[in-house]
């Protein structure tokens, strides 16, 4: 969309790498979950060995791709950069990792092939960033991984919910189709505890990893919530970033303060909505979103609503209102929930020795493992909700945990 | 304001900046463009029995993302009829009476040609003449350029012949393709020149296409050596103008020439000796209007440190180069970091480490194995303590490494130390200790 946002020409590329200090132990590095070598792959994109640098942050994190789209560099490598002591603009790091790792898409790179079989078969629930991360490691250390996902598309919220103005579901497509590549089988439209008991899943696989992230849009409880034109910004992402028709009117309303609702916001104005508001029920400071996604939202027009708390919305069949504490009815023509996610309590409570804590999972954090042995588990199922770069770190976490663990 | 009028040899210009020999001054049109811009002079493209040029001609050599750090020729003298060249050379007077034109030349080497050739420039107006005994590529396979510059006793012999015919002072231009310039400056002085221009191109190849596996430049499938020059080659003629500027042999004024850009190549030149200075890469890269800040900027720093005239700071730096064995053992010098500069880079750290004396330590690795994207909507850049590294002055050898590797201005100072030992070269010590 905006300039912000586009790919780097080879010569920028070349001249924004040469901007690398090329730091020892560099904090870059430090910062980021998943420990891409940055400086590494850096300069080699400056020495033109893109092939190279492309490998050397798969091998870190082989969601490369996503990754440099999505993750929110401003407080992970680029907020660690060097450069801001010097006064100086951040080393483009995200940009960087795209300019990489598009080449490598671009020209048909592919991940090695594991060096030895070992005799395990692990299963991953969910095709998120976690169990994909998680089977890419097993099948390079040689296991068996089988990924079952409910939807029919693999990828997680990399192809449902990441804004669509940063990754696009068919750049997810090809990180799953790189994943299938080096031999992670995919099973999707099977929901595990539905269409496949976790008690047959268990007897057959050694292992079994739980990326299952988090359930749907939490509901508000207050009246009014049943009338159309209500639905929730997971929904509404989702049906936008796969093209389904979204009929949202002039005047929306996003409710939540956090990065989805602004996410959600800024996809209405893409639908040329042309009066967004968000409401936010506490002060301007309290807001959970990054900075610069605030910013973001500001300059694509959105308008923000502190201390606005819905009590209720109104309307005949669809919504024309919503009101809220202290402030005059708020008229609208669509209402999106973007309050938080809820936690999938029915599959995890029905798993024997697993420990829950407010719905999240609780595990080892060095190895992912469960209270449940054969169970390990990683990414929003367990934090609770952050970015896919943990996700995925904690998937190949997990990846080592079982194969440990199996050995 | 300071004054920048030269007189280099007995020839005048209005500042010390003249286009070398080169593209630049391929023809009037362009030399007339360059003084309008506001070159001093300007030493005409080498005039001689006109030859064909190959193209390509130029590679270059392009350092972290900038262009042109050196570059390589492979071009001949020049392509257009001698008449063409006198006629313009007359013309150019005729325009600009104070700048100073020089024709520099190169003819087969006959004692007849040279003679007609001298004669033939300074009718057409000439302020002076250059002999070109240092072009490296081509023209010395035909035994001209370098191939008389290499050769002390053709250099004297032809700078001879020159000067019994020449009426105007006579500059001998010296290829730096030789093992000791001196040698080839003293055979120059002692044929009679007025002065010295150094150093024309370097002996070089730029380097290989990967895909193609054909160095650069590529003519048909073939290369050729050429010379080499611009910025990278302004640290090997600074060396060549002091070594010339100090040798008791040769006292000629010389024209520096090599590498220089701006203003401060041209006063660290000066005050290594040089009486002007020639460019031909700058203004091939940037143009004429480069000038301007040359003139300028020369003289803003010559304000600064009082110098009235050129010749008040020529020469300055030239006792300040010795010979090694002089310099003082005991002068001792550690590394100092800033910590409040510092930005925890640790590049200092890993040169020290592993390209000196490990005299400078870190802490060791802050890294932790799991971390997660912070909650926080904003961080904060402070620089660890951990990140900034320590030097152990009892080890430090004060090399200078650390401090030129740190990327941020004044965060590593070099300071000397006080150990109480009168100052000893090694010259010295060795006369005491008997052997
Ligand atoms: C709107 C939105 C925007 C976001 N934007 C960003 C961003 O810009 N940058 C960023 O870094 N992060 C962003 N995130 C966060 C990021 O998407 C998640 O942290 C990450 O996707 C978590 O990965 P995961 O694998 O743990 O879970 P998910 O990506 O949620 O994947 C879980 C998968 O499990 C499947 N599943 C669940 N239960 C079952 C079952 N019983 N059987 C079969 N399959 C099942 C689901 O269908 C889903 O595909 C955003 C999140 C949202 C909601
Ligand atoms: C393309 C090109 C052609 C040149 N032709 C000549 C020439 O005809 N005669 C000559 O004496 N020097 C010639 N030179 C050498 C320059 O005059 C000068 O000595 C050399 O380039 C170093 O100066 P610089 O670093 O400012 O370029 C040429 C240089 C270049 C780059
Ligand atoms: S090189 Fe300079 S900035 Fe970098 S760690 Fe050393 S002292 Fe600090």
């Amino acid at each position: 969309m905006t300039s912000q946002y586009a790919p780097l020409s080879p010569q920028a590329a070349l001249a924004e790498a040469d901007r690398c200090l090329f730091c020892f132990d560099a904090p870059c590095a430090s910062a980021c979950p998943t420990h891409i070598d940055v400086p590494r792959f850096i300069k080699k994109i400056a020495s033109g060995n893109v092939m190279g640098s492309a490998k050397a942050i798969l091998d870190a994190n082989v969601l490369g791709l996503s990754c440099s789209r999505v993750c929110p560099v401003d407080v992970l490598c680029e907020g660690a950069c060097v450069m801001h002591n010097l006064h100086q603009r951040p080393i483009a790091i995200g940009k960087l990792q795209r300019h990489a790792m598009e080449f490598f898409y671009d020209v048909g790179g592919a991940l090695p092939q594991a060096a030895v079989a070992l005799p395990w078969k692990v299963a991953c629930i969910g095709a998120g960033p976690a169990s994909l991360a998680c089977s890419a490691e097993l099948r390079a250390q040689g296991a068996r991984a089988i990924i079952f996902d409910q939807r029919p598309l693999a990828g997680g919220l990399n192809t449902y919910g990441v804004a669509q103005y940063k990754l696009a579901p068919e750049e997810s497509g090809r990180e799953v189709e790189l994943i299938r590549a080096a031999g992670v089988e995919f099973l999707t439209g099977i929901e595990i505890g539905k269409d496949i008991l976790l008690d047959d899943l268990l007897r057959d696989h050694d292992a079994i990893f739980l990326g299952i992230g988090l359930g749907g849009t939490q509901p508000l409880g207050i009246p009014g919530e049943h009338l159309g034109g209500i639905q929730t910004a997971l929904q509404f992402i989702a049906d936008y970033k796969n093209r389904r028709p979204v009929n949202i009117g002039d005047r929306v309303v996003v409710i939540g303060g956090g990065n989805t609702a602004i996410d959600a916001a800024i996809a209405a104005r893409h639908l040329d909505a042309r009066d967004v508001t968000i409401l936010y029920r506490r002060s301007e400071r309290d807001m959970s979103a990054f900075a610069f996604e605030y910013e973001h939202a500001k300059r694509e027009g959105v308008k923000f609503m502190w201390n606005a708390r819905p009590v209720a919305f109104h309307g005949h069949n669809h919504v024309g209102a919503v009101e809220c504490e202290y402030v005059p009815l708020i008229a609208c023509d669509t209402v999106i929930l973007a309050v938080g996610q809820s936690r999938l309590v029915d599959l995890l409570s029905s798993i024997d020795g697993l420990q829950l804590h407010g719905g999240l999972v609780k595990v080892n954090p060095e190895s992912g493992q469960t209270g449940n042995p054969k169970f390990f588990a990683g990414g929003d199922c367990v934090n609770g909700g952050r970015e896919v770069v943990d996700a995925v770190a904690a998937g190949k976490r997990a990846a080592r945990g079982i194969l440990q663990w199996l050995t | 304001m300071a004054d920048l009028t030269t007189s280099f040899a007995g020839i005048h210009s209005p500042n010390p900046f003249w286009l070398a020999s080169g593209p630049p001054t391929n023809c009037g049109e362009q030399i007339m463009r360059a003084f309008d811009a506001g070159w001093g002079g300007a030493v005409w493209k080498t005039i001689g029995e006109p030859i064909v040029n190959v193209s390509s001609r130029y590679s270059s050599v392009d350092w972290n993302g900038n262009r042109m750090m050196g570059l390589n020729n492979i071009e001949l003298i020049s392509d257009r009829p001698i008449e063409t060249n006198l006629r313009e050379i007359y013309e150019v007077k005729k325009r600009y009476p104070n700048h100073a034109v020089i024709a520099s030349l190169m003819v087969e080497s006959t004692r007849e040609a040279w003679h007609s050739m001298v004669k033939r420039a300074e009718d057409a107006g000439a302020d002076g003449l250059e002999l070109n005994f240092g072009c490296p590529h081509g023209m010395s396979e035909r035994g001209m350029g370098s191939a008389v510059g290499q050769v002390p006793e053709y250099t004297r012999m032809i700078t001879e012949w020159v000067k019994e015919a020449a009426r105007t002072p006579v500059l001998v231009k010296l290829t730096p393709n030789i093992s000791d310039i001196r040698v080839t400056a003293r055979a120059a002085t002692q044929g009679g020149a007025d002065g010295l221009s150094a150093i024309n191109t370097i002996n070089s190849i730029t380097g290989v296409d990967l895909d193609t596996l054909i160095p650069r430049p590529n003519v048909n499938g073939h290369s050729a050596h050429g010379g080499y020059c611009g910025p990278a080659v302004k640290p090997i003629a600074l060396h060549m103008v002091q070594q010339i500027a100090s040798d008791p042999q040769s006292q000629l004024p010389i024209s520096a020439i090599g590498g220089i850009s701006g203003w401060r190549e041209a006063a660290e030149f000066i005050l290594m000796g040089a009486g002007c200075l020639q460019a031909c890469t700058a203004p091939m890269h940037y143009g004429y209007r480069i000038v301007e800040d040359m003139v300028d900027g020369l003289a803003s720093w010559m304000d600064s440190k009082g110098f009235p005239t050129l010749d008040d700071f020529r020469g300055r730096s030239l006792p300040r180069v010795t010979d090694w064995q002089h310099l003082d053992l005991n002068y001792k010098i550690v590394a100092r970091i800033n910590p409040a500069k510092c930005i925890g880079c640790q590049l200092c750290y890993t040169a020290c480490w592993d390209g000196a004396h490990q005299c400078i330590h870190v802490s060791g690795s802050d890294r932790s194995a799991i971390v997660s994207t912070p909650t926080a909507t904003a961080v904060s850049h402070a620089v660890p303590p951990s990140r900034i590294p320590r030097v152990d002055e009892g080890e430090c050898v004060g090399c200078n490494l650390c401090w030129l590797v740190c990327p941020v201005e004044n965060c590593i100072d070099m300071v000397r130390v006080d150990n109480g030992l009168n100052s000893e070269s090694w010259a010295e010590r060795s006369s005491r200790i008997p052997a």
